[in-house]
């Protein structure tokens, strides 16, 4: 079988134009797909930086919490109630809320202030410059240094600005896993100070989060946090609550999932129709194979190699470019939330066993059909 | 006594049904033998070709039996079929049908690969045929770059590649012109053929029928005559 597959590798690679034009849709239709998800997965990533970077195994909020950006305030009664929760090791408020500051510059400047608990400091970032109990002192706030970074004129610890007429002076440069979807820069300080300069409603609380004792105790916990009317979710869960969300409730699910689905019908077309021309035009040459001995099966083994070979060379050329623009693209827009990730990867997979599965099922359909006959007959 | 190759029982095929009918081959009986070159005569649309496939295995017939050495080919599966057809058969198609895409080694290594015969040792073997037929010189370049006469000698090459019993030849000079039709069926005549070997040539070019041991006329599907070859005298 080795040698003839050796022919069918022959055949293909040897006929040059057809297997670029192949590989061309392949790769083409594999890169816009890749491309696609990337984006999306990008972006749902990004959603979830508040989660990511925070850490906590269990987040409490109100149920009509769809994303970490999207925060209803809860009472203080029930940080209590968490904390008396049995399972429970224990429980901090999380102050979620947008602000404006005013830089050096005079200029206006939207951010995100995370307010870790004055006494825990649970979920703090870690810190590139500064000491973590700097945290405490007067009008002090830590600033993530990420894509959004500049955007606050490049502070350095001292840096001084206003934040609704109060001072704010930069304590520390922080570091974190995930920059946030909407090129907001972040700062951290003190859950007290957050409440203190920033207007707020009644409650406060955008979030609970909370260590459990063991992962045992979180049925409990989420069972309990359920009884008083609120939700409890694993890090794991809310960021597939947050996904869910975008994907179903924004239309950039579908918008993705329409732009991915033409990418493949481009690549299925394009090989589809290149992989059925190469077929035609090496018709009479299978049938002469058939005349000479060979079996059907071989033959469909040929012609299934070479959608494969071509496949599995075009997917692989693809995530390539898909990977190259990507890394070129981050290392130029800091900003750019596009991720390849194994998801991404398994799906182009798929698509790519599909375009080859259907390309090789016209193939082989055409080529069971010839009759030795027809070659004598000419 | 010299051995049967073939033995074509009342063999019968037609192509389409009711009024669009058409009977190939009716009724045909022939035998063939080991070192004979065995002409089937005729001109187009006589069934020759109908016939040459039914004998080679390619072709269901409708009715009659193909024996090849006292095995009737149309009882087998068709695994077995096609193993006859690689094992017994050696085909030089008229068109030559041979791969552009190949070099003409790769083409002549064909039915030794489908014998799954090692891809070298497949090579090596292919390498003599071609020494055989006198285009060694030729062997890595693609079919398209050789002549007619060329081609039709690296036709042959895999047609005996796979030593087979028959060698079928459908129109072996009908792209060539005469001096190299001649040249090419002399060479059969002289070295392909021998005594465990049966040589059939479907052909209306009446300049090689000096070379056939037997020539068997068609027409209309029907046998009109069978007579002896060799050269004839003005």
């Amino acid at each position: 079988m080795k040698g003839i597959l050796k022919i069918a590798y022959k055949l293909l690679v040897n006929d040059k134009g057809k297997f670029a034009a192949l590989l061309v849709g392949i790769t083409f239709a594999v890169f816009l797909m890749v491309m696609m998800t990337s984006m999306f997965a990008g972006i749902l990533h990004r959603s979830s930086a508040v989660v990511l970077n925070i850490g906590a195994k269990l987040w409490v909020m109100d149920p009509a919490v769809n994303t970490p950006a999207n925060v209803i305030p809860m009472p203080d009664y029930v940080l209590d109630a968490v904390r008396s929760i049995s399972g429970v090791k224990y429980a901090v408020p999380l102050y979620s809320g947008g602000a404006l500051v005013k830089l050096r510059s005079g200029v206006y400047q939207s951010v995100t202030v995370l307010g870790l608990d004055d006494s825990s400091l649970y979920g703090r970032p870690a810190l590139l410059e500064g000491n973590i109990n700097d945290i405490y002192a007067e009008n002090a706030f830590i600033v993530v240094k990420d894509a959004e970074f500049p955007k606050l004129e490049n502070p350095r610890v001292g840096t001084e600005f206003e934040l609704n007429d109060h001072r704010g002076v930069i304590t520390g440069i922080a570091k974190v896993t995930t920059s946030g979807l909407f090129g907001v820069p972040t700062l951290y300080t003190t859950y007290n100070r957050a409440i203190s300069y920033i207007p707020s409603m009644r409650f406060t609380a955008a979030f609970i989060l909370v260590d459990p004792q063991s992962d045992a105790a979180l049925p409990i916990i989420k069972k309990q946090v359920k009884q008083l009317g609120y939700l409890a979710l694993t890090k794991e869960e809310f960021i597939q609550k947050t996904s869910t969300f975008y994907k179903y409730q924004t239309g950039l699910g579908t918008n993705t999932l329409i732009m991915t689905i033409i990418s493949f019908i481009v690549g299925l077309s394009i090989s589809g129709q290149t992989f059925y021309t190469f077929i035609l035009e090496n018709l009479e040459k299978f049938g002469a194979l058939k005349a000479i001995g060979a079996k059907a099966r071989e033959l469909v083994f040929m012609i299934l190699f070479q959608a494969t070979f071509t496949s599995l060379t075009g997917y692989g050329l693809g995530i390539g470019l898909a990977s190259l623009l990507i890394t070129v693209a981050r290392l130029r827009l800091p900003s750019y939330a596009a991720r390849i990730t194994y998801a991404n990867l398994g799906f182009a997979f798929i698509m790519v066993v599909i375009i080859a599965g259907i390309s090789s099922y016209i193939g082989v359909r055409k080529v069971l059909k010839i009759e030795p006959f027809d070659i004598f007959r000419g | 006594m010299a051995r049967l190759a073939v033995k074509a029982n009342e063999l019968t095929k037609w192509f389409g049904e009711g009024e669009t009918k058409t009977v190939a081959v009716k009724s045909v009986s022939f035998e063939a033998e080991f070192g004979e070159m065995f002409y089937i005569e005729g001109p187009s649309g006589s069934g020759k070709t109908t016939l040459l496939s039914l004998i080679s295995g390619i072709l269901r017939p409708n009715s009659g039996s193909v024996l090849v050495e006292d095995k009737d080919i149309w009882n087998m599966t068709g695994d077995q079929i096609a193993d006859f057809r690689l094992n017994k058969v050696g085909f030089v198609f008229q068109d030559y049908h041979l791969f552009p895409r190949l070099t003409t080694v790769e083409n002549v290594a064909i039915p030794l690969i489908l014998k799954r015969r090692d891809w070298n040792a497949s090579m090596d073997k292919a390498l003599e045929y071609l020494d055989i037929v006198g285009i060694k010189n030729r062997a890595d370049l693609p079919p398209v770059k050789l002549s007619g006469g060329e081609q039709q000698r690296v036709a042959i090459a895999r047609a005996i590649a796979s030593s087979p019993d028959i060698l079928i030849f459908d129109e072996p000079t009908a792209s060539l012109d005469g001096d190299t039709g001649r040249r090419i069926v002399d060479f059969v005549k002289q070295n392909i053929m021998n005594e465990n070997r049966c040589i059939i040539i479907v052909t209306h070019d009446s300049r090689i029928f000096e070379y056939a041991d037997r020539i068997m006329k068609m027409e209309d599907g029907r046998i009109t005559g069978i007579e002896k070859g060799g050269r004839r005298e003005e």
